[in-house]
């Protein structure tokens, strides 16, 4: 199990450095001169040329690429993301803070996701054709359709607005976190549930589940022991990038729900041109995604001794 | 992995239920079988209904889909406006069908760009392997080392808010998927005894690749360029949503979402119809690419 750790640790090393170099290299798409944009900012005015030149040694924005990103690099390892243009605060403080709030509704979000697609999924695939496998199917398609954003919509039209039983947006109680994380879990919800069927009827089709049965088990057994370990094995691998992919979407939801996480936080800057928070934002979401990632190779490796010891 | 046996099950048990059915010939033509699966046949029916009045936008649409009326501020739906009018007295159905233009034609534009880029990359990369296939592979690494939305936002963070960025975002990120697939495929290709045996009668690279395995990709690619059009519509409406994409006036569909959201209390139409619009299209992608591709591809992932 070290090895296996080392090794996926090993991996992790090049891709991290290809994700600074493409967070690096988007600061250049950016139009016209950030020094330039800086002090107009600052100023409130046109500055002139001299003041132009000598922000530009300052920020030494004349180096070379490679010195630039050495440079770059060398504070994001060691967590400095420069400092914001809007605010002045250090960029990685302003996400560090703010990410826990979006990790609170993403994490609620794919619980809620989790308990109920697996029992559906299940029983979708134990009771193939019947009723419950056909609503399944129909919910799962139209919810891989709804745009999240309209989603959201209409369950404030619902509960906030005819039944007034949650609030609109905010933060505060825990009444806040069920819009906001109900829309980010649904979409994973369809998903979950149509692979958890699908994975729990390829393990049923299997000898070790006729064994199983020939050899007296019960059917309940047969279905949660054996079938549905293992079939939660592929599961684990789309739980885990869906949990990245709803930390990534989150700022449509944080948006709509006046939600102040990270999403939210990277939109407003957007807006500002605050340009060090966006690449910020995108070291630190694609460090997140590598280490969830690991997380769930990690955990593969524990639910499968067959990887593992592979190689 | 997990994706392999899911499509093999579903396949399976597609064609499991059919065969219980009896008397059916074994082998049809490939319209024969896409039009027995009744689902996919919808899809197209949807996809296709949306598609004509995108085309025909400016003869079917009642109005103009930016004429300002301030005798008829979010006037209720009737005889004058059958879905109603928006906060600044302007048709909703006649933008929502200009919308449609909109909103399908980016999705296409921006898809036709990503396949041809995914294509082109994913067969260099497959069909000459070694170096070159290290380094491309690389690239999509670190790029699949994303969660989607994540670097598109971010590209057109730097750019700046407008529709043309957010489709060079999606582009950006996009053709990563259709690299890993074709280049897959292509290197499959390269075992082949077609293939082998123009290389071996001294066919240059380029007239292998493209007469001999490029025909032969080109049905997963329909399948997957299907299959990813609901979700990349998805995407850039849902960009244009955050006000980061289609601008004021535009009639599309996600920034008219964007619009009625400060009306939606009083107007909830406003909001709801081309919500409506997009998930009926979505989910005519969705079912039109499984369709196609148990017909055409079915060991196509996903």
């Amino acid at each position: 199990m070290t090895r296996y750790l080392l090794r996926r640790l090993c991996y992790l090393v090049p891709v991290w450095l290809g994700i600074s170099f493409v967070a690096f290299g988007l600061a250049n798409l950016t139009p016209g001169d950030p020094a330039r944009l800086m002090l107009q900012r600052d100023l409130g005015r046109q500055p002139t040329a001299e003041e132009v030149r000598q922000t530009r040694d300052e920020l030494r924005l004349d180096a070379p690429f490679a010195v630039r990103y050495a440079r770059w690099l060398g504070g994001a390892v060691t967590g400095d993301l420069g400092t914001s243009y809007r605010t002045g605060e250090p960029v990685a403080r302003a996400l560090l803070e703010r990410f826990p709030r979006t990790l609170q509704i993403a994490a609620l979000g794919l619980a809620g996701a989790i308990l109920v697609a697996l029992p559906l999924g299940m029983m979708a695939a134990v009771w193939r054709n019947s009723p419950v496998d056909h609503l399944s199917r129909v919910v799962a398609l139209f919810s891989a359709a709804m745009p999240s954003y309209w989603v959201a919509y209409l369950l404030i039209l619902a509960f906030a607005v005819r039944l007034q039983v949650l609030p609109v947006a905010g933060q505060g109680t825990w009444r806040h976190l069920v819009l906001p994380s109900l829309t980010l879990g649904l979409a994973s919800t369809a998903t979950l549930m149509r692979l958890t069927r699908s994975e729990m009827l390829n393990v049923l089709g299997q000898d070790f589940i006729r064994t199983g049965r020939a050899k007296g088990l019960s059917p309940r057994a047969v279905n949660l022991r054996h079938a549905l370990r293992n079939a939660l094995i592929p599961v684990t691998t789309v739980v885990g990038l869906r949990f990245a992919g709803l930390l990534g979407g989150a700022v449509i939801v944080e948006t709509i729900f006046a939600w102040p996480g990270i999403g939210k936080y990277v939109l407003d800057s957007i807006f500002d041109r605050d340009y060090p928070v966006i690449q910020g934002f995108v070291v630190f979401m694609g460090s997140v995604f590598l280490l969830i990632n690991l997380i769930v190779d990690v955990s593969y490796g524990l639910l499968d001794p067959r990887i593992r010891l592979a190689r | 992995m997990g994706e392999l046996s899911v499509r093999r099950v579903r396949f399976a048990q597609r064609g499991g239920d059919r065969r219980a059915w009896g008397a059916r010939p074994p082998r049809r033509g490939l319209l024969g079988r896409f039009f027995r699966d009744r689902t996919a046949v919808a899809g197209l029916f949807i996809v296709a209904a949306f598609a004509l009045v995108a085309i025909a936008a400016p003869l079917v649409a009642p109005r103009d889909p930016t004429e300002v009326d301030a005798t008829a501020i979010l006037a209720s739906p009737g005889a004058e406006h059958w879905l109603g009018t928006d906060n600044l007295g302007r048709d909703v159905l006649s933008r929502l069908i200009h919308g449609a233009r909109w909103t399908l034609g980016t999705a296409f534009l921006a898809a036709a760009a990503i396949v041809a880029i995914g294509v082109a990359i994913g067969l260099v990369a497959g069909y000459f392997g070694g170096l070159i296939d290290d380094v491309l592979m690389r690239v999509v690494d670190v790029l699949l080392a994303f969660p989607s939305l994540v670097l598109a936002l971010a590209i057109v963070g730097m750019l700046g808010p407008s529709l043309r960025n957010v489709m060079l975002g999606m582009v950006a990120v996009w053709w990563v998927d259709y690299a890993r697939v074709i280049r897959g495929l292509t290197m499959s290709m390269r075992q082949r005894e077609f293939v082998t045996s123009a290389h071996c009668v001294g066919a240059p690279a380029p007239h292998i690749i493209l007469r001999h395995v490029l025909p032969n990709v080109i049905p997963s690619v329909i399948v997957l360029a299907t299959l990813e059009l609901g979700a990349l519509m998805l995407a850039i409406s849902g960009l244009s949503f955050l006000g980061l994409g289609a601008q004021p006036p535009t009639p599309e569909w996600g920034t008219m979402l964007n619009d009625g959201r400060l009306f939606f209390q009083r107007a909830p139409r406003l909001m709801l119809y081309p919500g409506l619009a997009i998930t009926l299209v979505v989910l005519g992608f969705n079912l039109l690419g499984d369709g196609l591709r148990d017909v055409l591809d079915p060991h196509l992932r996903r």
